[in-house]
């Protein structure tokens, strides 16, 4: 059996690509695809924690998770798409209006 | 019944304000009139038939309207008290109203703001008839507000001139500092008894009757009623205008002479006494406050009469009379002859009423014309008038047998038989009343001489007509300005005879029992009046108030048995002080006939023609310093400097701190992310530090 272990330093590079990749990256679509990274990396520590203490309320936070995200995605793609059609372009650090 | 005596000016007043507009001119006078007719009658009826027929001590009619007011145990109503203070109120109120409203019909004529007028009179009624009739201190004190309302309003009628305008302001803020001490009385009062009605309700007696019962002896019970009656007082003498508060009264002539005559002569400057009647079981309690009353009411009297010696506007001259005579009034009530005082009340309706008509009728004979240097010889265009003013002239200067005589006498010798004050004093008080009969008469004398005998001394000069009297805008009277002085119309002189007549005899009422007369009026006045313990006496005041039941009659029984002793006692003197106000009177006449007739223009001090520059030392030391704080200090400093410089530099402060956090808004959503993950990384790293620990 795989320890528990593993599982957490997965879910940590998981994780810490995605917030190198919101920080570091441009594109909206790349930056959001990131968000969804750390999420799920979240996820899987749920899940493995939830496996290894024999508690289902862990997974049951998991299914939350995935419908936040759905939410997520449908807005995000949304202001994504928007966004395009005004700016014409998906680079993240156009969009700076709230700057002085 | 009470409340359609009240009720129906104020009818009228909404008729007349709402609709006046479209209303003919006659229309609007039968409307006016009318309402304060129908308020006579009833007034007359009830008084007659209601009143009267009641046993002496028992005469109380109440009436409640509605519950106005009620927390905890404060309550005040809209109820009426009619007693006979109150009653003898309500007929001279009423009775010359309506007589006034009757000549103003004629004397307005032709005014456009015509219905504007009538409103303003038919409020004022309304006003002043709830002041009389209130069953308490608070609904005595919206009608005191309300005549002072209509008086502002009535004084600033001609809105196109500035001294209209700004007399009516003068009178407005002159009367707010007296019902500053109204108001605080009023709360005295209520803090000390409990209750600020005149009569007993819900079992709780009425704030007189409790102040009657009051122990002499009690320490606090000097100094409280001391307060109450001294601030009662400071509110009469703004409304009753004595010293120091009388300044607004001789101003107030700027409004149409047919006002003057009744809320500045007749009714509502004489709402003082009869504050000071109505509460005269708490100030009887203060020697100190008679005191004071006594003598500011004689000063007042002396420095007015000395101020009307020199005036030359004939309604400035009836003016400062008035402040004279209010003066007498009150001294009449500091030496606790408060019957006597009211006795005047109802005398100087009559006759200064009169006289003020009469000078309107002069006034509009003489086409605006006021300044009395400029008249002479009218008795023989205007005989009407020269005849009514005759008697309202005798009456004031206290010819025999006249009413103004008979009042006028009581307050001089009961001025010098005082009991109320410390000895000496009433003869002092006396000397100095007596020498304002004096020149009572001097003045009177002087402006009828100046006015209707002699040469006539216009028709040369009548240019200036302009800036003097009642200028009625779009005046239209057929016979231009240049005519002669003309007798005026017979709704302007039926009233002058009516009150003409009711200065010969109105005396009559209260001839005293030393002149053969057995005064009905003082006896009539006598269970509402408190008694006046004598100085230097702690003997149990007689508790005579308003009160319900048979205690009353009994208290009030031993009072008059008294007082008929003094009066059997002192009859030899009593009569030998008639005689000398006699004799001062017909002197003073003769003096004034001896001068004026001689010399019309005599010239007189500048001091009194500039009435003691009372005015300029007021400009000086009241409102120059006023305005300078309020300009130099109070607006350039405190609100520029101070209030504006807190709020501005708050906002500066703000601004300044926010243009350095700014700078943390990249507008860069990749920074914002950073930050937050930073600051994620922070709250984990003390979480963690906190387990590791």
């Amino acid at each position: 059996m795989i320890p528990l272990s593993w599982y957490l330093a997965l879910s940590a590079v998981l994780f810490t690509i995605g917030v190198v990749g919101v920080i570091i990256q441009r594109n909206v679509i790349v930056l959001f695809m990131c968000v969804e990274l750390m999420l799920n990396a979240v996820n899987l520590t749920l899940v493995a924690f939830s496996r290894f203490l024999g508690d289902m309320t862990g997974q049951l936070f998991v299914f939350i998770v995935m419908a936040v995200a759905a939410a997520e995605a449908a807005v995000g793609l949304a202001i994504i798409i928007s966004l395009f059609r005004n700016r014409e372009t998906l680079n993240i650090d156009e969009a700076d209006l709230l700057k002085l | 019944m009470l409340k359609w005596i009240v009720l129906a000016p104020l009818i009228g007043a909404i008729i007349n304000g709402f609709f006046g507009k479209r209303l003919g001119e006659k229309l609007i006078g039968l409307i006016a009139s009318a309402s304060v007719g129908v308020s006579a009658l009833l007034a007359f009826t009830v008084f007659f038939t209601k009143l009267l027929p009641l046993p002496v001590g028992e005469r109380v009619i109440t009436e409640h309207f509605f519950t106005w007011i009620k927390v905890g145990n404060f309550q005040a109503d809209f109820a009426y008290l009619l007693d006979p203070l109150s009653g003898i109120y309500i007929l001279f109120i009423t009775g010359v109203g309506l007589l006034i409203h009757i000549y103003a019909t004629g004397y307005m004529h032709g005014d456009p703001g015509y219905y504007r007028f009538f409103t303003y009179l038919n409020l004022f009624m309304f006003m002043m008839l709830t002041l009389v009739l209130a069953d308490n201190l608070l609904l005595l004190f919206v009608g005191w507000e309300g005549v002072g309302l209509c008086s502002y309003l009535l004084i600033g009628y001609y809105i196109r001139r500035q001294e209209a305008g700004d007399a009516a302001k003068k009178a407005f803020i002159t009367n707010r500092i007296g019902d500053f001490g109204y108001m605080i009385a009023m709360f005295l009062v209520f803090t000390t008894f409990g209750t600020i009605s005149f009569v007993a309700k819900g079992g709780v007696p009425s704030f007189l009757e409790q102040a009657a019962a009051l122990s002499p002896e009690a320490i606090w019970t000097f100094g409280t009623m001391t307060g109450i009656a001294l601030l009662l007082f400071v509110g009469a003498t703004g409304k009753s205008a004595q010293i120091p508060l009388f300044v607004w009264l001789p101003d107030a002539m700027a409004g149409p002479t047919p006002v003057s005559a009744l809320i500045h002569a007749a009714t509502m400057v004489t709402a003082g006494v009869y504050l000071t009647a109505r509460c005269s079981a708490v100030v009887v309690k203060s020697p100190t406050a008679m005191a004071v009353m006594a003598v500011i009411g004689a000063a007042t009297a002396i420095f007015a009469a000395t101020i009307g010696l020199a005036q030359n506007d004939i309604k400035k001259v009836l003016a400062y009379s008035t402040v004279s005579q209010l003066g007498y009034m009150f001294l009449a009530c500091g030496v606790g002859a408060i019957t006597a005082g009211v006795f005047h009340v109802v005398t100087h309706a009559f006759f200064k009423a009169l006289l003020f008509l009469g000078s309107g009728s002069v006034i509009h004979g003489m086409h605006e014309e006021q300044d009395i240097r400029r008249m002479g010889g009218l008795k023989k265009y205007m005989p009407i008038t020269f005849a009514t003013m005759m008697a309202g002239w005798l009456a004031i200067s206290g010819f025999p047998l006249l009413s103004g005589f008979f009042s006028k006498d009581e307050i001089l010798w009961k001025t010098w038989s005082t009991t109320a004050l410390p000895h000496g004093w009433g003869k002092f008080l006396w000397v100095i009343a007596a020498l304002t009969a004096l020149i009572t008469a001097i003045y009177m004398t002087r402006m009828m001489v100046m006015t209707f005998f002699g040469e006539s001394r216009f028709g040369k000069g009548h240019g200036h007509t302009d800036h003097h009297g009642d200028a009625h805008h779009g005046d239209d009277h057929g016979h231009g300005h240049h005519g002669d002085p003309h007798e005026s119309p017979a709704v302007m002189w039926v009233p002058l005879a009516v009150l003409a007549v009711l200065s010969i005899v109105g005396g009559f009422i209260g001839v005293p029992a030393a002149l053969g007369g057995s005064n009905h009026f003082e006896h009539f006045l006598e269970p509402v009046i408190a008694h006046v313990v004598p100085a230097g006496e702690a003997t149990h005041a007689v508790p005579a108030t308003v009160e319900h039941g048979g205690a009353e009659a009994h208290s009030a029984a031993p009072a008059s048995t008294e007082a008929h002793g003094d009066a059997h006692h002192d009859v030899g003197t009593e009569r030998l002080f008639t005689v000398i106000s006699v004799l001062l009177g017909f002197l003073g006449i003769g003096l004034g006939a001896a001068v004026w007739l001689k010399n019309p223009l005599k010239s007189m001090p500048k001091l009194l023609e500039n009435k003691y520059y009372v005015d300029e030392i007021y400009e000086t030391t009241v409102i120059q310093p006023l305005e300078h704080t309020s300009r130099d200090l109070l607006w350039k400093v405190v609100d520029v400097k101070i209030i504006d410089g807190v709020v501005n530099g708050a906002a500066r402060t703000f601004a300044g701190l926010s243009g350095i956090l700014r700078h943390t808004q990249s507008g860069y959503a990749r920074n914002y992310a950073a930050v937050i993950l930073i600051g994620a990384i922070i709250i984990i790293g003390y979480f963690g530090f906190l387990a590791t620990r």
